[in-house]
């Protein structure tokens, strides 16, 4: 008899692990905007909304990145250094006009996830392992093109991407909205997203399915790079500096936390767009509903680092069932 | 000396072990077999820990004993040996040897001078010569097995258990295996052997627990029983329902093409395959026979290009394949259902929708983006031809049964629509009814032209299912048999290497 | 891929390949620091001043402590990614301790990083978490209560003048810091537990093969454990050493620290996938990394950045040499 219902007991909690994973964030998301807007002043305005969503956007294009490196069991430790990389490279061009200057960031950053793709794809080596090596680098070599300085940028179109608007609401936002959409259209209609699941879930499989496994994952990890380097354009537009000893500081940590948060297993074969999405707008209420309640930043890391936690054994929870 | 009496352990809806009792004498070798899926594996891992029955007992000397994790069973000493050798590669030979038991110095420190000469000490016992500084993983997989066996019956053990312990040895290591059981056997020691070859099992063994489906079939000397009786009783029908009809829903011999779709020539891969050639016309079914671990798996593994290849080519319909390139294979329609459903079939955390299209994507997107309304009605055309069993496609796989997960994988490869499959034991470990409907659309499959490789452990169905059967031994061909020597003696000489 | 057998690939190209990638991995470290060291010594007379010598070993024996605690993380297949955290927070509680006396300064920061190291552990080795996403909650835990109790960030506290905690770190024989022993004497019984104690080959095993190790009963969860508090104590000891250096709890120093540390362990021939590696190798990492460094500060010219891309590129190479030895291993 108590078999039976220790049985029973299991299977709710994994019922609740599962629901909690599946829905938990969007819960989460309409609780803190509910308290918000009861207990907190000055929150239901429109300049608040857009300041959060500024600060969102840069981390919420690098998340995107990061669940599709998730979804095939990898992970990307390196989007801070691209994003610093991209930023150091921005001043340099910025001379022949904004294009050619975001365009060769870009580029950089693609080469860079190309780079990493390809250490994970063709060299077998762990992910973890094979961008830690451009993430110990990469910031060092981003400092060393920008001399290790700060440089004020006052090239006005530039600018214009990081404080800009269209049709009242911010450009960097556009953007992060436009990229989450082609994300989740590529994860879900395309052959490359349906591909990019299937390795995540079963490798081997995949593999003795014909699928071109190693071209996928250097496509994975190249656009991981790219949106790195997209995040770290736009960051710096809206700082109309580029820093690359600060920009993307522990943007790692941020992506992972948000896709992590929005339901998708580190053990990969599921890539939550909208749940990702999601994850870094909690991320950010979480952080806006602390400090606007007076709140100090390092109660704010500490919070976090009890989300992240927590997050991380629903979704084992999940996976082991 | 160790007994379990009607345990019961049950997974996720599946009942592995379904009131079993077996006990093992002090100085008795005692086989216990039964296919896959048996329960062989389970109970042993009741015995050693590793599961806690649902119900039933289990005793050692006489005692209720309970572990609560390997090492319990251990400390109480039972040993065992597993198929895959469970020891450390990158630690020294010496250091696998006694893991967890160092001998120790004055200063309570590890006695590297002492634990190396005792380790070759141990070895050289077992006439094993090998640098016991030396990393575990830089020796042949036979080595390393016999290290573990070392290991296993210098703990003290009262029981060793033995899973398939000769699976990975050569000759020369099995005679060596047997040298050490025996001496076990003298020494009072109860040894539990699990092992598919019955040469094997009847030089060695005194008594002989048979599991079938979880449940206890049979138990007693092994001298009492002959080899068809003990097979028969495996496979669980009477020896006169296999002599008369046969144990398969495979029907007649099929009509085959003139030319061969595929030709294998001389496919060799280190010391996997040699030069093995195989072909297969449209319409025609060939069977793959030989031991566990011949080189059937392999060759279909090098057609496929998922086995490297030193040297030898694949033709389909003439032209020669890229070596090495399932895509490429693939893209010729030539198609393999891998062996281990699980870990090389299905893919676990998407729907069945998605595991049938997953290998067709191509051709159901345009421009890189896929169609849904294709996809519905290939699913929709395969599910029902096939008879799978899902309340929608969208379910996921993994909560299929094994059966059904098998049906996904096939529907996978037939709406590539290919010319030539390749089924590594297409049957194994699903149930009788879902076997038996597989064995039916091979059937169809070859008779609508498909060239079909089959790949089976078990003779009946290669018998009954194959139009012409290859026998491997070693990686090398050696026999090929077909119409009216397609029978179980002939075959049984191909695989000993007597003239058919 | 399929369990055969397959032996050894007999060639002498192969055998070749293997003892060459086997000698650079092991090795390619040491082989380094000496050419490094050689360069340096003849071409910067000030390299070779004892004082310099003296500036060198004392800079190293910080991150040598914690690279220690690393060692063994990684040995077990783990990562810690919360050192650079801990050696900051083990800094800030020292120096907030060392005015209620030299023992509470040395034990405070020990005892909180221990215990989260510890939480760490048990995370891991219980809940089966993955070891970068539970270091990486805890970096941000430990940097939050840094934060918190130096008023986030503002208040610097400084060791007392006449405190006995300051010679820890500015006590000095034959002109080396007193860390610099310390360092080393750990380092001497981190080697020795390692090699030659059953904890030691339990922590190889667990790295190595953790089925198998559980299968032979060796206690994997408790070893997990050990490793990830010993890590935790000895960054709070780096800390706190620091601290006694510095003579006070400076909040901003550790950020990238932990990536430093997993650098000279994995160049100093660790593997980063667990089952092996030596604390000398983790020694001779540290070396090559802050003399690397000190040749960058003596050129004077070169942006002190080049560090970072020189560790970055180093680690790659010594990540692509393991990998490609692991292919030409057999057997597994």
């Amino acid at each position: 008899m108590t078999a039976v219902t220790a049985t029973a007991g299991g299977i709710d909690r994994a019922r609740v692990a599962r629901w909690l994973q599946e829905y938990g964030v969007y819960v989460a998301v309409a609780a803190l905007l509910l308290f918000n807007v009861f207990f907190t002043a000055n929150f239901l305005t429109l300049g608040n909304f857009r300041t959060q969503l500024v600060q969102a956007a840069p981390v919420c294009i690098v998340a995107l990145g990061m669940a599709l490196v998730i979804g095939t069991e990898g992970v990307d430790l390196s989007v801070g250094a691209v994003m610093a990389l991209a930023a150091s490279l921005i001043p340099l061009y910025l001379g022949a006009g904004p294009v050619p200057a975001i365009a060769i960031a870009l580029v950089v950053g693609l080469a860079a996830g190309t780079f990493n793709g390809f250490l994970v794809a063709h060299v077998g080596i762990q992910p973890i392992v094979a961008t830690l090596a451009l993430l110990v680098g990469g910031r060092g070599l981003a400092l060393v093109i920008a001399n290790g300085q700060l440089v004020q940028l006052h090239d006005k179109t530039f600018l214009e991407l990081g404080t800009g608007d269209l049709a009242g609401i911010p450009i960097s936002v556009w953007i992060a909205g436009l990229l989450s959409v082609v994300m989740a259209l590529l994860v879900g209609r395309t052959t490359f997203g349906r591909r990019l699941v299937a390795i995540g879930g079963n490798r081997t499989a995949s593999a003795l399915a014909g699928l071109p496994v190693k071209a996928v994952l250097v496509g994975v990890y190249a656009i991981c790079g790219l949106l790195a380097a997209v995040a770290g354009v736009l960051a710096t537009a809206r700082l109309s500096a580029s820093d690359p000893a600060d920009i993307g500081m522990l943007m790692e940590l941020s992506a992972i936390t948000a896709v992590v948060v929005g339901g998708t297993a580190l053990t990969g074969g599921r890539v939550r767009i909208l749940g990702t999405v999601f994850g870094v707008i909690l991320m950010q209420l979480v952080r806006a509903t602390l400090i606007k309640h007076n709140l100090p930043d390092s109660t704010a890391q500490m919070v976090q680092a009890a989300i992240i936690v927590v997050a991380v054994y629903v979704a084992r929870e999940r996976s082991t069932r | 000396m160790l007994e379990v009496t009607d345990v019961v352990k049950e997974f996720v809806g599946v009942r592995a072990l379904d009131g079993v009792s077996f006990a093992v004498r002090p100085g008795e070798v005692h086989a216990l077999v039964g296919e896959n899926g048996a329960g062989k594996s389970t109970l042993i891992k009741v015995l050693t820990g590793v599961h806690r029955p649902d119900s039933g007992e289990v005793r050692l000397r006489g005692e209720v004993v309970s572990f609560d994790r390997p090492v319990r069973a251990q400390e109480a000493g039972i040993s065992t040996i597993y198929q895959e050798v469970n020891l450390v590669p990158l630690l020294s030979v010496a250091a696998n040897v006694f893991l967890g038991r160092e001998p120790k110095t004055r200063f309570g420190l590890v006695d590297w001078a002492e634990m190396n000469r005792r380790a070759a000490e141990l070895l050289g016992g077992y006439g094993i010569d090998t640098d016991v500084k030396r990393p575990l993983g830089t020796l042949s997989v036979g080595a390393q097995q016999m290290v573990a066996l070392v290991r296993a019956v210098s703990t003290d053990a009262d029981v060793v258990i033995m899973d398939e312990p000769t699976s990975s040895l050569e000759p020369r290591e099995v005679e060596t295996l047997f040298s050490v059981v025996e001496r076990l056997h003298e020494k009072g020691i109860a040894v539990v052997y699990v092992s598919h070859r019955m040469d094997e099992l009847y030089r060695i063994c005194d008594q002989v627990t048979v599991l079938r489906d979880g449940k206890l079939v049979h138990t007693g000397p092994l001298g009492d029983l002959s080899r068809i009786e003990l097979v028969s009783m495996m496979l669980g029908r009477s020896v006169n329902d296999i002599r008369e009809h046969g144990a398969t829903a495979f029907g007649e011999d099929h009509q085959a093409g003139r030319e061969p779709i595929l030709q294998a020539d001389n496919l060799s891969s280190g010391v996997r395959l040699s030069d093995v050639s195989v072909s297969i016309r449209p319409g025609e079914v060939v069977g793959l026979a030989g031991l566990l671990g011949s080189g059937r798996t392999e060759t279909a593994r090098a057609i496929v290009g998922a086995l490297p290849l030193d040297g030898g080519t694949v033709l389909v319909g003439g032209k020669a394949l890229k070596s090495g390139d399932v895509g490429a294979a693939m893209a010729a329609g030539v198609n393999m259902l891998a062996e281990d459903r699980k870990a090389e079939g299905i893919i676990p955390n998407l729907s069945v929708r998605e595991n049938i299209v997953l290998a067709a994507l191509p051709q159901l997107s345009r421009f890189g983006v896929v169609s849904r309304d294709k996809q519905d009605k290939i699913v929709d055309t395969f599910v029902k031809r096939l008879r799978i069993k899902v309340s929608n496609p969208d379910q996921l796989v993994s909560e299929l049964s094994g059966g059904n997960q098998q049906k996904v994988l096939l529907a996978r490869w037939l709406c590539t629509k290919p010319k030539v499959l390749l089924l590594d034991e297409p049957t194994r470990g699903i149930d009788v009814g879902a076997k038996a409907e597989v064995q039916a659309l091979i059937d169809e499959l070859a008779q609508e032209g498909l060239a079909v490789l089959l790949i089976s452990s078990e003779m009946e169905e290669l018998l009954d299912g194959a139009d012409r059967l290859v026998v491997l031994k070693d990686g090398a061909v050696v026999g090929e048999l077909s119409g009216d020597d397609l029978t179980q003696d002939k075959v049984l000489a191909a695989i000993a290497g007597e003239a058919p | 891929m399929t369990a055969v057998i397959t032996d050894p690939p007999d060639t002498a190209a192969a055998t070749r390949r293997e003892l060459m990638t086997g000698v650079l991995q092991r090795q390619g470290a040491a082989i380094a620091l000496v050419i490094v060291v050689a360069v340096a010594w003849f071409s910067f007379p000030r390299f070779g001043s004892l004082d310099n010598l003296r500036d060198l070993a004392l800079q190293s024996s910080f991150l040598a402590v914690i690279a220690l605690g690393m060692t063994f993380v990684i040995i077990t297949g783990g990562i810690d990614l919360s050192v650079g955290s801990l050696y900051a927070l083990g800094g800030v509680l020292a120096a907030y301790g060392s005015q209620y006396g030299f023992l509470v300064a040395l034990a405070l920061p020990l005892a909180v990083c221990g215990l989260i190291g510890f939480v760490n552990g048990v995370l891991v080795a219980r809940t089966k978490m993955a070891p970068f996403i539970v270091t990486l909650a805890s970096l941000l835990f430990a940097r939050g209560l840094l934060l918190a109790i130096t008023d986030e960030g503002s208040n610097t506290y400084r060791v007392p003048a006449d405190s006995a905690f300051i010679e820890l770190g500015r006590g000095t024989i034959g002109g080396f810091g007193y860390p610099v022993f310390i360092a080393l004497v750990l380092c001497v019984i981190g080697a020795v537990v390692l090699r030659r104690t059953r904890f030691g080959q339990s922590v190889f095993a667990t790295g190595g093969a953790e089925q198998s190790a559980l299968l032979m009963g060796l206690p994997v969860a408790r070893t997990k454990i050990t490793v990830y508090t010993m890590s935790g104590v000895l960054s709070g000891l780096a800390g706190a050493l620091t601290a006694a250096y510095l003579q006070s709890g400076v909040t901003v120093i550790g950020v990238g620290t932990e990536l430093d540390a997993i650098s000279v362990v994995v160049i100093g021939g660790t593997l980063l996938t667990g089952g092996a590696g030596t604390v000398l190798g983790t020694v001779i990492g540290v070396g090559l990394r802050n003399v690397i460094q000190n040749i960058i500060n003596q050129i004077g010219t070169l942006d002190s950045n080049y560090q970072s891309v020189v560790s970055g590129a180093f680690l790659l190479l010594v990540v692509v040499l393991q990998r490609s030895l692991a292919r030409t291993k057999p057997g597994r």
